[in-house]
């Protein structure tokens, strides 16, 4: 389940935010999308998962051109995405939310008590939480919902949006912990991230997007230790 | 008594229930509805206007479109302003087919049901890809360009309007009546029992709940697979089947339309009824279509002051109840109030 994109246009408008950007995610692998705030991150997401149309370029996904495929129809072929932020239905309960990730399976009546079991192991937090409001959930519980709710679909590939955003850092540390797990299931996992130190840790490979351009593309530990990357996305003083 | 709310105290009853008493509820209030003509003596009496001719017209009609419109608007959130086309449809359709064939109205609602749903297809297509204001913007204009139509090409008689429309067969020994509008009543209460459980049931299934999802979130709604073009055509072209079915009816018992009929101040006053009762809630929707039909007509005898009373009546209301009568349940209201705690 190899995902690959090549030479990706996107445009907003006449402003182009996607520059000709190449990546490939390799079945099994977590892949990191790094970059500053208004780099292309989450417009690469958007249009992999179909949100956004590209401009041109192709995005191929087990082997097959899915550039021009609705983003319903692509989570039938094993691309989900957790959206960035509060992406979850705020009035509907945690179950409710959790069932609508089953949407489009639901010719599959018997996989809903398993996943669901699955979903309450890798989130106890939220098996606490099944009747309440997704609104009224911390801004980590939602993070937590948002991914297990992509996860009901039964992904090959999960692409995640930010998952640390806005999180207290023992919440960051979770979620990131939770991300490796779920990889470890056999899960293959774009990620895009601002915290690059959490992401680089997780990650096998990584991207650094810049204006919407790859600037560099390297294995994760290795960008780990470039003083230019450190200096850059890390602060000097990290370690 | 602090927390009463008429809505849970409501849908505790019908939850302790079992299907017995629900059913026996269900004959009840369908009952003491069906008796509403003969209720005019007294309090209810409406001065100049003919109590029994308001129940249907503004009232019973009010509440049919608002239900039809609340699919569109409450349920799947696309605020359409030019509901009052699908009306205009229906009537006009009765209207032509009346006097040019020998059809009767039974057999031309379904024509008016179909070219309504069709126009709703076809407005669909294109512009519910936007969203919002522009969603919004295109359908007032939806609105306006179909009344426009109809003043200006010759088979509606432009301005004049058809005239001579005849009335509905009658079905055994029920007999139509404009002196004594009874029957008509009950045939609009029976297309708003069978909007009612047509909406109800939609709602507990797949379309139900990818019209909620795509509410409340849009984009995340076609990330989970909700394919949101099809069940927004789908919102909008039930909604403009029932708005279609209310005019064919108006149009049979009015026995002449006119394109002043289906100006802008209809969507608007059917949009008010929705908003006024309780977006998203078929019983709020279903209230607010009463009072808001209803109120006009029966303080009448104040004539002049009798809009300026209606508007007052609005604005206080949505002041103290800005969720409408009887809101939906809001349970994503707890986000506004603890907000962004991460």
């Amino acid at each position: 389940m190899r995902l690959e994109v090549k030479d990706l246009h996107v445009h907003y408008g006449k402003i182009e935010a996607i520059k000709g950007v190449s990546i490939v995610v390799n079945e099994g692998e977590i892949v990191t999308l790094i970059g500053a705030n208004g780099a292309g991150k989450t417009t690469m997401l958007k249009t992999i998962s179909g949100l956004r149309p590209a401009s041109s370029g192709q995005i191929i996904f087990n082997g097959e051109d899915i550039s021009n495929v609705p983003a319903h129809k692509r989570v039938d072929l094993g691309l989900s995405q957790a959206p960035e932020g509060r992406g979850i239905f705020p009035g509907m309960t945690v179950l409710e939310n959790l069932e609508m990730g089953k949407f489009h399976r639901h010719n599959r009546k018997n996989e809903m008590a398993e996943d669901l079991e699955k979903i309450y192991i890798l989130f106890p937090r939220l098996k606490e939480r099944t009747s309440q409001a997704g609104g009224t959930l911390s801004g980590g519980e939602q993070q937590m919902l948002a991914i297990g709710r992509a996860l009901m679909a039964r992904p090959k590939v999960l692409l995640l949006d930010e998952p640390s955003m806005g999180l207290a850092p023992q919440m960051i540390a979770n979620i990131f912990r939770i991300i490796t797990e779920i990889n470890k299931t056999g899960v293959t996992i774009l990620l895009v991230e601002q915290n690059a130190q959490q992401a680089l840790q997780r990650a096998h490979r990584a991207y650094i997007l810049e204006t919407g351009n790859v600037v560099k593309e390297a294995k994760a530990s290795d960008l780990l230790n470039d003083p230019a990357v450190r200096e850059a996305y890390l602060g000097t003083g990290a370690h | 008594m602090k927390n009463f709310n008429l809505r849970d105290f409501g849908a505790d009853i019908w939850e302790r229930s079992n299907r017995p008493v629900r059913v026996a509820i269900v004959i009840v209030v369908i009952g003491l509805v069906a008796m509403m003509p003969y209720a005019g003596a007294g309090f209810l009496a409406t001065p100049i206007a003919a109590y029994d001719a308001v129940i249907v017209y503004p009232v019973a009609i009010f509440v049919l479109m608002s239900l039809g419109l609340n699919i569109v608007v409450g349920k799947s959130g696309m605020l359409d302003l030019g509901y009052v086309a699908f009306f205009a449809i229906g009537a006009y359709t009765m209207g032509f087919l009346g006097i040019h064939t020998s059809l009767n109205t039974w057999e031309i609602m379904p024509i008016g049901i179909g070219l309504a749903m069709l126009a709703g297809v076809m407005l669909g297509l294109p512009t519910l890809r936007l969203r919002g204001d522009y969603l919004a913007i295109v359908t007032l204009g939806f609105g306006e360009i179909i009344r426009i139509v109809a003043l200006n090409v010759s088979w509606t008689n432009g301005p004049n309007g058809i005239s001579g429309i005849p009335m509905p067969p009658d079905i055994g020994p029920l007999k139509f009546r404009l002196d004594d509008q009874k029957v008509f009543f009950w045939v609009v209460l029976a297309m708003i029992l069978m909007t009612i459980w047509m909406i109800r049931r939609l709602s507990v299934r797949r379309p139900g709940r990818a019209w909620e999802a795509i509410r409340q979130d849009e984009d995340a709604a076609e990330l989970m697979g909700v394919p949101t073009l099809k069940y927004k055509i789908w919102s909008f072209t039930l909604g403009a089947a029932v708005g279609g079915a209310a005019g064919v009816l108006y149009g049979s018992k009015n026995l002449f339309v006119a394109p002043e009929m289906f100006t802008l101040n209809v969507s608007i006053l059917i949009l008010a009824c929705v908003v006024f009762g309780g977006i998203g809630n078929i019983w709020g929707v279903i209230v607010g279509g009463v009072i808001l039909g209803y109120l006009p007509d029966r303080i009448r005898f104040i004539s002049d002051a009798r809009l300026l009373v209606f508007g007052l009546v609005l604005v206080v209301v949505m002041n103290f109840r800005p969720d409408g009568l009887l809101p939906r349940k809001k349970r994503e209201k707890a986000l506004v109030k603890k907000g962004a705690n991460s």
